[in-house]
């Protein structure tokens, strides 16, 4: 287990390091050096930059050297913790603003990685052991469309109906504006809770939707197996068959597609929080794209890549922890 | 795994093999009643964009500066006195501010009448540059008719949806063009080649795979110069979606092929001295071209889903060009969703256009395999 953990781990740097890279070209994309487009967008803004502060800019990105030296000045920062210098926010280090965004942006994808499979994983199992009733008819309906609804458009029909038809004031940001920079204390953990529902369910019905009809296949395909029959046979409840022998296998697939759910949650995720103004990752990013800031873009995008791989490092260990058939070599 | 969403089939077995393999395929679609519904409505609305002038009572540009932001104004079949009509008609509103709010108010003027007819006479357009027309499939001929309403400058809602299909869903057909060109050559190679290559091809497929496909589509629409005219911005969207999307075929085609790759007629195209290129066009890329289409179809409502994300945030389409994604970008402000909540209404197109294709590539995929149960 352990051999196969450290393989694993092995196997993930040079991933990353290729992601580093495909970042790094699409920092360089944008046509006309940094430094003058950095220096125009201040200017349409109605500002003006020091030339000690651009120099310090072609300084902490070797500017006016070679493309792979560029690239090493960027990426060497990253295992100190060195993450750059955030342009387009009043030259923020972009360590300053993932203190605040990265816990919340955990937090938020988690709870409704949570929320996915908790709702999924039932409706599945009911869905395929009514096969073929009206209501395995109209769940599969409810999924295909929520996998039909793009994420800002959820957002959008979330605020809709918070706002107006359950009359919550809690929509928008994570916080209420008092509890905004505040020290954690009881009342700021109460008024995030009443922030939650809405980002989440928002975040939760396409990935929801998806893991559902996935559940709903591998159950159908473990009912119809042998061993199945036999445990009905030998006089088993029904409810011990299904969830104590089919439930179990049933589940594994969907551990091992984690590796592409996180991905997608994590995109609805960036969409959701741009709509509703979360102070998590994703606006941070969007913003960067807006304000053409493509340091703090592209190490936006290589630290998301760099979370996807750790969650898919994860999601494979627990799956060779809880499927026994998984070999370690 | 989707199977069951049609009607059990039950043929006799004299059927399958008195059919050709065609037919039995068409017979199998119909019975996916789901998916005939899905593909009639996905035809009407590209018929829809294609003669979108036709359609689309007013001009995407015509303003209206008596009915700004007017909601949907009701067509009706009885008139305030109770009687009749068989010709369903709208009253003529009024537009005053109201004093307090200072927001307009429109109000039917119950005395006016406008009848809705078809084929009328209206905004005048050129039909793909040639036909010079001024006729439209309904409207009113005085006063006007706004069935879904009208934006903050007056322009018809109906119309400019129409207008913006027109680019939401010509992107994911030419985005699936791309991306059948790339994912079955890049995929048929990585299978059909094996080694090196396909370990390079693999790791790459990875590489784009981990990172979420929204984001990395930002990045590249965001690289894009804030100078291109929209045409390009228009083209540059279309080869971002495509260059990122390939990589689902890619791997369904090289597992294809993979399967494929050791079958006798392969070993007999190379024994008789077939090239490479001959076995991969002749032999294996018509043997996998079901599942191609079947995938490249699952794949439109992605790219449409990709183009509005884009567009809503104000990454994709510019105007004067016009997409269901920028139509919603109007709505994110709480305070206008409040106020003129029908301009939400580009978003059910959005979603009844993905939820079709969907289905659509639901049936074909219970299609490709005829001689399955």
């Amino acid at each position: 287990m352990l051999t196969y953990i450290l393989r694993r781990i092995l196997l993930a740097i040079p991933l990353i390091i290729l992601i580093s890279i495909l970042c790094f070209i699409i920092i360089q994309l944008p046509p006309g050096d940094y430094i003058s487009s950095y220096r125009a967008m201040v200017a349409a803004r109605g500002g003006w930059v020091k030339d000690e502060v651009l120099n310090m800019l072609r300084e902490r990105y070797g500017l006016d050297q070679p493309v792979y030296v560029q690239y090493w000045k960027w990426v060497s920062g990253f295992p100190r913790g060195d993450f750059g210098i955030a342009m387009s926010v009043s030259n923020t280090p972009v360590r300053e603003l993932l203190r605040e965004r990265l816990p919340l942006t955990l937090i938020l994808n988690f709870l409704a990685f949570l929320f996915t499979m908790s709702v999924a994983i039932p409706i599945g199992v009911f869905s395929s052991t009514h096969k073929y009733s009206l209501s395995d008819y109209i769940l599969t309906f409810i999924a295909f469309l929520g996998i039909s609804i793009p994420g800002f458009v959820l957002a959008l029909v979330v605020i809709f109906m918070s706002v107006f038809v359950f009359g919550s004031t809690y929509i928008g940001n994570l916080f209420s504006q008092e509890f905004i920079g505040a020290p954690w204390s009881w009342l700021k953990l109460l008024d995030f809770l009443k922030h939650l529902p809405a980002p989440i369910v928002a975040i939760g019905v396409a990935g929801f939707c998806n893991s559902m009809r996935i559940m709903r296949g591998n159950m159908l395909d473990v009912l119809g197996q042998q061993y199945i029959q036999t445990a009905r046979a030998k006089g088993l409840l029904e409810k011990i068959v299904i969830r104590r022998h089919a439930l179990r296998i049933a589940i594994n697939p969907i551990i091992s597609r984690v590796g592409v759910y996180l991905p997608e949650i994590l995109a609805t995720e960036m969409l959701v929080s741009i709509v509703l103004n979360l102070p998590t990752i994703g606006p941070l990013f969007y913003q960067s794209l807006l304000a053409q800031d493509m340091y703090l873009a592209g190490t936006i995008l290589l630290i998301i890549a760099f979370l996807l791989v750790i969650g898919n490092l994860l999601a494979d260990i627990f799956l060779a922890w809880s499927d026994p058939r998984i070999r370690f070599d | 795994m989707d199977r069951d969403i049609q009607i059990g089939s039950k043929e006799t077995s004299d059927e399958y093999t008195a059919l050709t393999p065609r037919q039995l395929m068409w017979k199998k679609f119909l019975k996916h009643r789901v998916g005939v519904v899905a593909t009639c409505i996905i035809i009407i609305l590209y018929i829809t964009i294609i003669f979108a002038e036709f359609f689309a009572p007013y001009d995407k540009t015509t303003t209206n500066m008596d009915y700004l932001s007017a909601p949907p104004c009701r067509v009706r079949l009885f008139d305030s006195e109770g009687r009749f009509h068989i010709r369903p008609f709208v009253y003529r509103r009024t537009g005053a501010r109201d004093p307090k709010t200072l927001r307009f108010v429109y109000k039917d003027n119950v005395n006016k009448k406008d009848f809705i007819k078809l084929f009328v006479h209206g905004d005048e357009y050129k039909l793909f540059g040639l036909l010079n027309s001024d006729v439209h499939f309904f409207g009113v001929e005085e006063g006007t008719v706004f069935l879904l309403g009208t934006d903050e400058r007056g322009r018809d809602l109906l119309s400019r949806m129409i207008f913006g299909g027109r680019i939401s869903l010509s992107i994911g057909v030419i985005g699936v063009a791309i991306i059948v060109f790339l994912g079955s050559l890049i995929g048929t190679i990585s299978g059909y080649y094996g080694g090196w290559i396909d370990n390079v091809i693999q790791r790459l497929i990875e590489i784009l795979r981990t990172i979420p496909q929204i984001a990395l589509w930002m990045a590249l629409a965001a690289a894009l110069p804030p100078t291109l005219p929209s045409t390009y911005v228009y083209l540059g969207i279309v080869i971002i979606l495509g260059l990122i999307g390939w990589t689902g075929l890619a791997r369904e085609v090289r597992g294809k092929v993979l399967a494929i790759r050791g079958s006798d007629f392969v070993y007999a195209a190379e024994v008789a001295g077939a090239s490479s290129s001959r076995i991969i066009f002749k032999h294996l890329i018509p043997n996998i071209s079901s599942h191609i289409i079947v995938t490249a179809t699952l794949s439109i409502p992605v790219m449409i889903i990709g183009e509005s994300s884009l567009s809503f945030l104000g990454l994709g389409i510019k105007p004067p060009m016009t997409s269901w994604g920028l139509l919603l970008n109007q709505v994110r402000e709480v305070q206008v969703l409040k106020h003129f909540p029908w301009l939400l209404l580009p978003a059910l197109f959005i979603v009844v256009s993905v939820l079709c294709f969907n289905f659509m590539g639901d049936a074909l995929r219970d299609v490709i395999d005829p001689y399955s149960k």
